[in-house]
This record gives C-alpha cells, sequence and structure tokens, in this order.
C-alpha cells in the first residue's frame, strides 16, 4: 500500500539534515554522529558538545556502537551529515601522511581508571615508532599489568586518534586490535612510509 | 527510551512524511510538521517508556503537528485551495499521488493517513481525528477506494 506513497530518499536525507541543525540549536542533541569511508574501511565517528568520544570500525558493528553509545552517554543521538568536519579533516590529513598527531577536542567520557591511564599515555608514542605492551606498562608505571595494558589498547574508544596501533606484542608480532589485524598492518604501514 | 534515537529516525522517518503529506498535501507544510515531530520526540525520547510503539507514538505525535500548522496557516488567512497541479520535484518523488491524496475529503483524508499509511489501528485513528471507529473505518476505505478507481482511470496515460 505505502510504495504507491512515495517519498524519496534524497527528500528524508534532506529532512534528516534539517533536523540535525534544528536539534542542535535546540540544544537537543548530546551525540553527532557521522561514517566516512577511509583506507581501514567506514569509520563512525561520534562527538558529544566536549569533542570526539568514539571512532568505530566497521567490523565492530554500527549498530551495536551505536547501542551502546545510547546506553552510556546518551540516546539523543543523530547523524549530523555536516557536522565533525573538523575529525574528518584530521583523519583525512592523517590518512594522505601529512598529519602525525591529531589536535582535536577529545571526550574521555568512555574511558576510566587503569584503562584511561593507558590511553592517556598512547599518545606520547611518536608517529612512526611502536612500544610492546610491556614496555608501555611500565611506562605507566605498572610493569606487572601486562595484560591490562592489553585490555587498555582492546578497549580504546577512540582508536587511530589514540594510536593504539603502535602497541605491539614483545616478540614482534601485532597482537591484536578493534579494527581487525588487516587495519592494524595499514595503519603501521602507512607511519613508515 | 534507550535506543539511539537515529535509528527511529531511519526506521519511521518515512511513515511520518507520508502522514504529514497526506494531512498537509506535499510541500513545505509537510516538511515543518515532520521536523517539528521529530524535535518533539526527540526531547521527549529519553523520558519515555522502553515498551511504547515508537512508530504508533510518532504517527500521533506528526497528526497533532500537522493539524497544529494546519490551523496556523488558517489563522495567517492562507487560502486552503486544492494544491497546484502536479507540482514536478526532481527529486523522484511522484507528487501526482499526494495530489490525489490531497483531493480527497478531509475525514477520508485524515483515516488515510492515520490509518493506512501510519498504521494505526481505527479504533486509535477514532480517538486521534474523532468518530466512532466504525465511521473510520468506512471512511479510510471510501478513501482507499476512490484513490484505487483515480489510479485505474489514469493508468493508461502513465508513461
Amino acid at each position: 500500500m505505502t510504495d504507491l506513497f512515495p517519498v524519496s530518499d534524497s527528500s528524508l536525507a534532506e529532512l534528516r539534515g534539517r533536523l540535525a541543525t534544528e536539534a542542535a540549536s535546540a540544544g537537543l542533541l548530546e551525540l553527532r554522529v557521522r561514517t566516512v569511508d577511509s583506507p581501514v574501511g567506514p569509520l563512525l565517528l561520534a562527538a558529544t558538545g566536549s569533542g570526539l568520544v568514539r571512532v568505530a570500525f566497521e567490523r565492530e558493528g554500527f549498530d551495536v556502537v551505536l547501542q551502546s553509545l545510547a546506553d552510556r552517554v546518551s540516546p539523543r543521538i543523530l547523524e549530523a551529515p555536516g557536522g565533525l568536519d573538523d575529525a574528518v579533516r584530521e583523519l583525512d590529513e592523517y590518512f594522505d601522511g601529512c598529519r602525525t598527531s591529531f589536535d582535536l577536542p577529545v571526550d574521555h567520557a568512555l574511558s576510566a581508571g587503569f584503562r584511561a591511564t593507558v590511553q592517556a599515555f598512547l599518545p606520547h608514542i611518536a608517529y612512526g615508532r611502536t612500544l610492546t605492551y610491556k614496555e608501555v606498562a611500565q611506562r605507566v608505571g605498572n610493569p606487572n599489568a601486562v595484560r591490562a595494558v592489553g585490555t587498555a589498547c582492546a578497549t580504546n574508544p577512540l582508536p587511530i586518534v589514540v594510536p593504539c596501533h603502535r602497541v605491539l606484542r614483545s616478540d614482534g608480532s601485532l597482537g591484536g586490535y578493534l579494527g581487525g589485524l588487516d587495519a592494524k598492518r595499514t595503519l603501521l604501514d602507512l607511519e613508515s612510509r | 527510551m534507550k535506543q539511539p534515537f537515529q535509528i527511529a529516525v531511519e526506521r519511521h522517518g518515512a511513515t511520518v512524511l507520508r502522514v504529514c503529506r497526506a494531512t498537509l498535501g506535499a510541500g513545505p507544510d509537510a516538511d515543518d510538521a515532520w521536523s517539528e515531530t521529530f524535535l518533539a520526540a526527540l526531547r521527549a525520547w529519553p523520558d519515555l517508556d522502553e515498551d511504547t510503539n515508537v512508530e504508533a507514538w510518532l504517527v500521533t505525535v506528526a497528526y497533532r503537528k500537522a493539524v497544529d500548522l494546519a490551523r496556523a496557516r488558517a489563522r495567517r488567512a492562507v487560502p486552503l485551495d486544492p494544491l497546484p497541479e502536479a507540482p514536478t520535484t526532481d527529486d523522484g518523488d511522484a507528487f501526482f499521488w499526494w495530489d490525489a491524496v490531497a483531493a480527497l475529503p478531509e475525514r477520508q483524508r485524515l483515516a488515510v493517513a492515520c490509518h493506512y499509511l501510519g498504521g494505526l489501528p481505527h479504533a486509535e485513528t477514532a480517538e486521534l481525528i474523532g468518530g466512532s471507529p466504525a465511521a473510520v473505518r468506512r471512511a479510510a476505505a471510501d478513501g482507499i477506494a476512490a484513490l484505487r478507481r483515480r489510479f485505474d482511470s489514469i493508468e493508461g496515460i502513465l508513461p
């Protein structure tokens, strides 16, 4: 029946864009999300009023990620097609090889405790360099917490921007990565060029 | 409600637009009603019960927003003439059909909007637009029959 009463995707896309703008000016938009293409596949970006709060890989399942953001931050989530421009630009520059660190406003709402400590340390590993999980544990003052460092990297809510891909196993093998090992290899190759 | 609001917009955006267009005609007023519906929904969203039927709730909000807009439009003394003849847009929407809906008598149009396009049961439609469920059922059926007749009569001349 509804096939007889068409509404086009472009009409709806336009209305959704307008809604995001109006919701933001009404102070009702607590999380803006946007998906972008990248050399490591589509990325979902999410930002609060304070800054970028989440970068997610497609293999995590964007619906799952959205639901977890709704549970942990706010269900007032909208796609903002023109939003998050700074994050998109800095990521583009990074993937083009002309940016070696990010200076975006970032919201660490999804990190706590020792994981937050590790994640705060990660940007101090220079572009193109790597450390082992063990070395990171030493640097953050808890040399026995190697496994916990692994968990902190595996649960990093801001991969790429917070460079957990620069942490490897002691034997030089890759270890794990939320975006998959191919993605980790792609990022390390990019940084070694 | 803990579901991401974006998912409700994706899932029900088209239904809400159909209800707005059937009530107000396809055009800027329907677009405004759509926006106001989702803004109001976003405001209420975190306090909404988890077991709410989101689509039915959005359709009732949309209907009320559309009626508010129609009243405001009447106050501004904008003539409620039939919409201009089959405006065509380049975005692929077949506005012909929205014209056909707009040409229905008001009760039929509202019953079609809420029941056929919005998916509300006759009883809930009756609560919204007034009248008995039986009368609403008849109005919706008559409206759809009129649209079918119009469709049949123009089918031969469609490209």
